[in-house]
């Protein structure tokens, strides 16, 4: 979803919208992506192909950070030495990702100060699934699992798309996502072949994030907005059911090879290739992206907290005349 | 109640906390060198006030993972480069106008075997 799921629209933003572009450049620009080529930083772009771009990568960058908080609560309660040095390196491995999309979102022009200051605000998205709560261990394997396998679908679909500098951050995050993906998988496995425990745990988290899961790709094509556009310029490169297909292709027979139980009636229609499933909630979803979600409040605050907390640090970096700087080196 | 413990032992502010826009860091651009005597290769940016904190910076986004042996970061405004449009300025280099520089420019089997046939 923070790939190429909803993109945040405001008002103002929209107002300002270029109707004409300059149609000899519109068409060389749509000539270049036809033939496959990528986008530079310092290629003509249409006003709407950066507008539509920096939303998508900066959201992304978002959910990276916002994505480590409910994972980074558990680095101090993991159950054992092994699983707490994964769940480090997992965590410090979002953060790096956040800081190469937000490096790719600068070459489109918005400072990264701005795009921290929107998300500090609430102007700024990020993945919804990251405002529901991690209440057991059980919910770091799901999330370490099936999150990040969502994460996978969509990134490799968009490591595609033709914006350059987007692409190569998304080639270098899918390389280390792998091992999120793994130790994920590690977790569950332990935890489903366990004791009947630690098999409840599994089982109820896998109940808590079935419906987040089923929100990730975003709401169904029916009910979005079709953007041919977007999928013209090739910045969107797979609609959100396709994406969302194709993760419960992929994840439902590993899920059922553990006999665990997923929480809807999901069947796949052989003719279209198309899951059907239960309501998942739709209202819930546009619910929880306008602020009401279980944790939107806590994940902000930790946020504000940080960056508040952290401002003497960069406030001492800017000084001109530092004498000193001997613990950075 | 919130599980997590740094809501828990922090009294956290409502208020909403401001970045300063006129404190904008910049960003350097990244080499990376995979072993020693190879070429120091771009892989990306990082953002820093300074140059001593993007090399410290580099070192965690681009050297934590993949093999390296040495690192250069250069300020992105400092990087003199032409633009992708102009690009068109080195079909020289690859045009087939120009093959007698390139080594495949150059066939002598077909008059070899000729030669040697005629020979025969």
């Amino acid at each position: 979803m923070y790939g190429s799921g909803y993109i945040y629209e405001d008002e103002k933003e929209k107002k300002r919208k270029v109707g004409e572009e300059d149609p000899v450049l519109l068409a060389e620009f749509e000539a270049k992506i036809d033939r496959g080529e990528k986008i530079e930083a310092d290629d003509w772009m249409p006003f709407e192909y950066r507008r539509q771009l920096t939303r998508m990568i900066e959201q992304h960058a978002h959910s990276e950070i916002i994505g480590a908080l409910p994972e980074g609560t558990w680095i101090t309660r993991a159950p054992n030495f092994k699983r707490k040095l994964a769940l480090i390196a997992k965590v410090q491995d979002e953060i790096g990702h956040a800081q190469l999309l937000y490096s790719a979102a600068e070459t489109l022009g918005k400072t990264r100060e701005e795009m921290l200051s929107d998300l500090l605000s609430g102007k700024s998205k990020y993945s919804n699934v990251f405002n529901y709560p991690a209440n057991t261990w059980a919910d770091i394997a799901i999330i370490g699992w099936l999150i990040d396998a969502a994460a996978i679908v969509n990134q490799a679909i968009n490591a595609k798309g033709s914006y350059a500098p987007y692409c190569r951050a998304l080639e270098r995050i899918c390389y280390e996502e792998s091992f999120h993906l793994k130790q994920g998988h590690d977790n569950v496995v332990y935890l489903a072949t366990g004791t009947k425990k630690q098999r409840d745990m599994v089982q109820e988290a896998l109940i808590r994030w079935w419906k987040p899961l089923i929100h990730f790709f975003g709401p169904p094509d029916s009910d979005s907005v079709h953007s041919d556009k977007l999928m013209k310029w090739r910045v969107k490169l797979a609609s959100n059911d396709d994406m969302r297909n194709q993760f419960f292709d992929i994840y439902i027979p590993k899920i059922k090879e553990l006999e665990l139980e997923i929480p809807f009636n999901m069947n796949k229609d052989e003719k279209t290739g198309n899951w059907n499933f239960d309501d998942p909630d739709w209202d819930e979803f546009y619910r929880v992206i306008k602020g009401d979600g279980p944790c939107n409040k806590e994940r902000l605050q930790v946020r504000n907290w940080a960056v508040s907390h952290g401002e003497w640090v960069r406030n001492a970096l800017s000084k001109p005349n530092i004498k000193s700087t001997a613990p950075l080196v | 109640m919130s599980l997590d413990p740094r809501i828990k032992r922090v009294l956290l502010n409502d208020e909403v906390y401001k970045l300063e826009k006129d404190k904008c860091w910049t960003t350097f651009e990244v080499f990376h060198q995979k072993k020693t005597g190879a070429q120091h290769t771009h892989v990306g940016c990082v953002h820093s006030p300074n140059h001593k904190l993007a090399m410290v910076f580099a070192k965690e986004q681009y050297g934590r993972r993949l093999a390296c042996v040495n690192l250069w970061v250069i300020k992105t405004t400092d990087i003199f480069s032409l633009r992708h449009e102009d690009s068109d300025m080195f079909n020289s280099a690859i045009t087939q106008d120009k093959k007698y520089r390139d080594a495949g420019g150059f066939k002598v089997r077909e008059k070899i075997n000729a030669f040697k046939n005629r020979n025969k």
